[in-house]
């Protein structure tokens, strides 16, 4: 039961969205296939989300870790903590 | 033999962001959770090529995600539209991908390719460094970048484009013609 505390220690917990926020300089060339938009559109007509991209982006960030932490945050299924222990703990060699 | 009480502890503590991959993968808490099964039945057989020392989490990450895929392909043969199966996955037991407030956030994730949303979530959700994420994929750093880049430009377009049509003429229209037809 002791498991469930141990989130604390994922040290590599951290974003790196933040670091890529240029996001259109280093776009490949080949970057065509499904970049048509859901309405079909042409990729280059100016649209007006374009101005709400920055809170966009944040709220994408902020989205995808409130939903992975949701998960994060049931800790370790006992069936799961079980199964961690019986392999450990067996002798096989 | 047995193993090291601290090794066994770093392979606990890296579960549940396991979990949270393993489900994003899948779309599926079940079959999310025979997935982790599976990959610590894998790692715990293998823990000597292990390096005590270097990343646990990546090494997991890389375990799992090497079975999601033989599974994939071996499904993909099967069935033609994988991502269209996880997409259907995700309309038809919404219940079991987790909370319902996420769930116009999963079902715009479910419109991504698969190797834009894996690389998305290691990055942004999981905490690897891009460095980590392209050894988790087996590719380069680069790739990594690119697909971060589109799938985050994607969503930006799936989400903007919902919430215009969550407040635009539509609705108002629709009440008028609703409420008001006999003018």
């Amino acid at each position: 039961m002791g498991d469930r505390g141990k989130n604390g220690e994922m040290k590599h917990r951290r974003t790196n969205l933040e670091a890529v926020e240029p996001d259109t300089s280093d776009k490949p060339a080949s970057d065509k296939p499904e970049n048509r938009d859901s309405m079909g559109a042409p990729a280059n007509s100016p649209k007006p989300e374009a101005r709400l991209g920055r809170e966009v982006q944040a709220k994408i960030g902020q989205q995808l870790r409130a939903m992975y932490d949701d998960v994060v945050n049931q800790g370790v299924p006992p069936h799961i903590a079980d199964l961690v222990r019986r392999l450990s703990d067996s002798d096989q060699d | 033999m047995k193993l090291d009480p601290a090794i066994r502890d770093q392979v606990l503590s890296t579960v549940p962001s396991l979990r949270a991959f393993a489900i994003s993968l899948c779309g599926n808490i079940d079959r999310a959770d025979d997935l982790v099964q599976e990959t610590l039945l894998r790692a715990l057989s293998h823990i000597d090529s292990f390096e005590p020392g270097t990343n646990m989490p990546a090494w997991l990450f890389t375990i799992l995600r090497n079975l999601f895929r033989s599974e994939y392909r071996k499904r993909r043969r099967e069935v033609e539209d994988a991502d269209g199966r996880y997409a259907e996955t995700l309309k038809s037991h919404p219940e079991q991908t987790g909370r319902v407030e996420f769930e116009e956030f999963r079902t715009a994730l479910a419109k991504l390719p698969a190797d834009q949303r894996e690389a998305l979530i290691l990055v942004g959700a999981s905490g690897f460094s891009y460095e980590d994420a392209a050894g988790i994929c087996g590719c380069a750093v680069g790739t990594i970048k690119s697909r971060v880049n589109r799938a985050r430009t994607r969503l930006a377009d799936l989400l903007a484009i919902d919430s215009v049509d969550d407040f635009g003429p539509d609705r108002p229209t629709r009440a008028v013609l609703a409420g008001g037809g006999r003018n």
